[in-house]
């Protein structure tokens, strides 16, 4: 009956989400404020049956229902609630359902937070966000429907993947969804502009939160998919450039692209048609990425052979959306114009080059992503494309982009000056190139990589410290406190984001530098030296879990005979599918993590023979993901500014607003 | 400067760092694509000698070996048609199993010999990788022998 329930509650969500993306379009087309009015109601009834059939699914899995299919090929009677709850997003239907749901859920934050938008521009707002959700509604009930039935049903299901018990992958799916759907509103807001004709500064205020949010929210979701690889894989890597990784990181980089050209659209009213395009661009990337990792096609791209209509679906939606926006910016874009402009040396023109970098990095790598998948669709031959590609195009890309980091905040709008620049930042140029050339030396071993690295990551902070030094030398006020408070959130969000990046940068680099990894043999009671410290190996015990058997084992860590940590990584084997686990134990430290995991046993008698232990020294790792929750955290708190409250309380006047914060920084 | 000059500079900028980004991109592309090949394949000697390539397939029943207390394994993988001896040092993932499919990066010695560098398994124990899948849907083709493979299970 539950299940009867959601089924009917997403087909009643579709009807809702065709009116809510027809009647508002041809209410603001036509200028009917009755028909526009109606896109408030229809938002939120859509959210409300998405969330009833959401749950309903949820209850299903909860209540062990193998008489669902989704439930049966997804759970276990023996898997733990957290995990039947999460695994309501583990399969391809569940996902796309987790999508939709995300969907309505922004759709409905922008009827909340949208006081004071004109009411034409809120209708075109959620009217596209209607209609992108009927896609996605008509996707999930022709082909995908997460409530078929299973008849006779299951006697037992068949488990989650045990790759995905795990509490950082009940996160990261939803953490990288908001990110991926919330630029379906910068998506929204840029198609709006074109229908309309209109994009002002007014225009960039409004996309700019909810984009910042979105990007927020997507660094987060790659961050805890990076750390999920790092200790469930039992790898020790935190970045593989597999295409599922590239599908979620090719969407962001657009979106970097997309809030640093915002922010020049607002403040400066340029880069209009860059803006929109950007926008479009953002939100199609996060269509394919989801179409990429959903459709099966990168385990197989013949994958689309077997399940046509999946693949044939997805290929008219992504044209549908794509190539329509795309159609309806040529045909618009004249009309919403280029904007301001400005000289060759200014704070534009940096940010302009980092988006053109970050572009062309994302393009490359959608290019390394994508060249396999279409050689083996037209039977060319089986190519993979890895490590070495990416790590040869990016590096040499995103280089000048962190270096223009540290000037672009620095440059004044409109119109720079070198020599100026050159004035105030040179000592920090200086700083940071000395202590690049010297810190090497200290931490082991100097190598060009390491200290090229190292210089970005300090040239940005030294340049931050500058930048805010410069600020608060210019503030009028008195005492430090008032002088720091005279600047604006979003402006120490930026500080803060981009502090981020320096941290993130200095966790790539010395991780890449210094770490060390061995493989070996080891007997019961043997001692094996990785990188000054003694790792024990003393055997292994049999034990179980809710849903599984496991072999622990325990290795002490000593460093000068001193007793560190002791450590117990595990073998797991799952009940219901027989699939084996590796969960490594990691000690984390600030400085460095050290992380052990089983191979497999060297002999027959694995309880008292030698095994095969992996050992890793991975230093400053955990600064690859401190710097990205610091760039996530740098967005949240640039959001909160005034000037983004301020344009709700004058709604009344929203011109002024609009001049107050153009003149505001 | 004239507003058209600057234009110019914009595109001419812009220009360069594309033809910069495309310069890289194609030199990496060159040197770092990484080949596939059937067993079948390799027999033929189709395969390039000392330049890295992944081979893929089943691993052979009973062909698994490991050198007494280390980590050097050896084992064969079969199309069903050709198998190909592997020799790999390391440890081996979660998912590789006598009569499974696996797909090996490495390079091929002189002696005929598979030296794997890598052993990859990224799948679920419900299916083979797309890869090694294909290698002995290819070899049956070529054989149109009606040898009795088992079906893996497409993953949902």
């Amino acid at each position: 009956m539950i299940p009867e329930l959601g089924h009917f509650a997403l087909i009643l969500a579709l009807l809702v989400a065709i009116v809510q993306g027809a009647l508002p379009l041809a209410g603001a087309a036509y200028g009917e404020p009755r028909l526009m009015a109606l896109s408030k109601p229809a938002a939120r009834a859509q959210f409300l049956l998405v969330v009833t059939a959401f749950a309903c699914l949820a209850a299903s899995f909860v209540a062990n229902d193998f008489s669902v299919q989704n439930v049966a090929t997804n759970s276990n009677s023996e898997l733990p609630l957290h995990y039947r709850l999460a695994a309501t997003w583990g399969s391809h239907e569940g996902s796309l359902l987790l999508w939709t749901l995300m969907l309505a859920g922004w759709t409905f934050a922008v009827t909340l937070f949208s006081r004071n938008l004109p009411s034409v521009l809120l209708a075109r707002v959620i009217a596209v966000m209607g209609w992108v959700s009927v896609g996605f509604l008509l996707f999930l009930l022709f082909t995908s429907n997460p409530f078929d039935r299973l008849l006779p049903p299951a006697p037992e299901g068949r488990d989650l993947n045990p790759l995905l018990q795990d509490p950082g992958m009940v996160i990261h799916p939803p953490m990288l969804y908001m990110g991926y759907v919330g630029f379906s509103v910068a998506f929204a807001f840029a198609i709006a502009a074109l229908l309309g004709g209109r994009l002002d500064a007014t225009w960039a205020r409004w996309s700019r939160p909810w984009t910042t949010v979105a990007w927020a929210f997507l660094t987060i979701g790659i961050a805890l998919g990076s750390g999920w690889a790092y200790y469930t894989l039992g790898w020790g890597g935190w970045w593989f450039w597999d295409p599922v990784e590239n599908a979620s990181f090719m969407p962001w980089l657009t979106g970097t692209a997309l809030i640093h050209s915002l922010a020049v659209t607002e403040k400066r009213g340029a880069f209009k048609s860059w803006t929109v395009l950007l926008a479009i661009l953002a939100f199609s990337l996060s269509l394919l990425g989801t179409f990429l990792v959903r459709s099966g096609v990168l385990t197989s791209v013949h994958a689309f052979a077997t399940d046509p209509a999946r693949g044939v679906f997805i290929l008219v939606f992504l044209v549908l959306v794509v190539g329509g926006s795309l159609l309806l910016f040529a045909w618009r874009a004249g009309k919403v114009g280029l904007g301001g402009i400005f000289g060759v040396v200014s704070r534009e023109s940096t940010l302009l080059a980092n988006n053109i970098l970050l572009i062309v990095a994302m393009a490359s790598v959608l290019l390394g992503t994508l060249y396999p998948l279409f050689l083996d669709a037209l039977n060319l031959g089986k190519i993979s494309v890895g490590p070495p590609y990416f790590d040869a195009v990016f590096y040499p890309l995103l280089a000048p982009a962190a270096f223009l980091m540290g000037i672009g905040p620095m440059a004044r709008w409109r119109n720079a000056s070198l020599p100026d620049l050159w004035t105030r930042l040179k000592w920090a140029l200086g700083i940071a190139v000395a202590a690049a050339v010297i810190l090497p030396f200290i931490l082991g071993r100097w190598s060009p990589l390491i200290a090229a690295g190292l210089f970005l990551a300090l040239w940005i902070v030294v340049s931050s410290v500058v930048n805010l030094r410069a600020r608060l030398a210019a503030s009028h006020r008195l005492g430090l406190v008032a002088k720091l408070g005279a600047n604006s959130a979003s402006y120490y969000g930026m500080l803060l984001a981009h502090l981020g990046v320096a941290v993130f940068i200095v966790g790539v680099t010395l991780v890449k530098g210094y770490e060390s990894e061995q493989d070996v043999p080891l007997d019961v009671g043997q001692t094996t030296e990785v990188g000054g410290y003694a790792f024990k190996f003393l055997g292994v015990v049999p034990g179980r879990g809710p849903n599984y058997r496991a072999l622990t084992g325990t290795v002490e860590v000593r460093k000068d005979g001193r007793l560190l940590e002791t450590l117990t990584p595990e073998k797991r084997i799952y009940n219901a599918s027989g699939q084996t686990m590796t969960i490594a134990a990691i000690d984390i430290g600030l400085l460095g993590d050290r992380y052990v995991s089983l191979g497999e046993p060297l002999v027959a008698d694995a309880i008292n023979g030698a095994w095969g232990v992996r050992i890793y020294l991975k230093p400053f790792i955990d600064w690859i993901w401190m710097g990205a929750f610091l760039m996530a955290l740098g967005g949240f708190i640039a959001v909160c500014d005034r000037r983004y409250r301020l344009a709700i309380r004058r709604r009344t006047a929203p011109s002024a607003a609009a001049g107050a914060g153009a003149s505001a920084d | 400067m004239k507003p058209r000059t600057r234009r110019l500079g914009w595109i001419l900028g812009g220009l360069a760092v594309l033809g910069v980004a495309a310069a890289l991109i194609l030199n990496a592309f060159q040197s770092n694509l990484v080949f596939f090949f059937t067993p079948t394949q390799i027999a033929a000697r189709e395969a390039p000698q000392g330049r890295p390539f992944r081979v893929g397939g089943l691993v052979e029943a009973g062909s698994l070996k490991r050198e007494s207390n280390s980590l050097t394994v050896s084992f064969r993988v079969t199309d069903t048609r050709e198998t190909i001896p592997v020799s790999y040092t390391g440890l081996l993932p979660d998912l590789f199993k006598e009569g499974k499919g696996v797909v090996a990066q490495g390079t091929l010695g002189p002696d005929g010999v598979f030296r794997a560098s890598e052993v990859l398994a990224k799948h679920d124990e419900n299916y083979m990788p797309p890869a090694a899948a294909d290698a002995v849907k290819q070899a049956h083709e070529a054989t149109s022998t009606k040898t009795l493979v088992t079906e893996q299970g497409e993953r949902k």
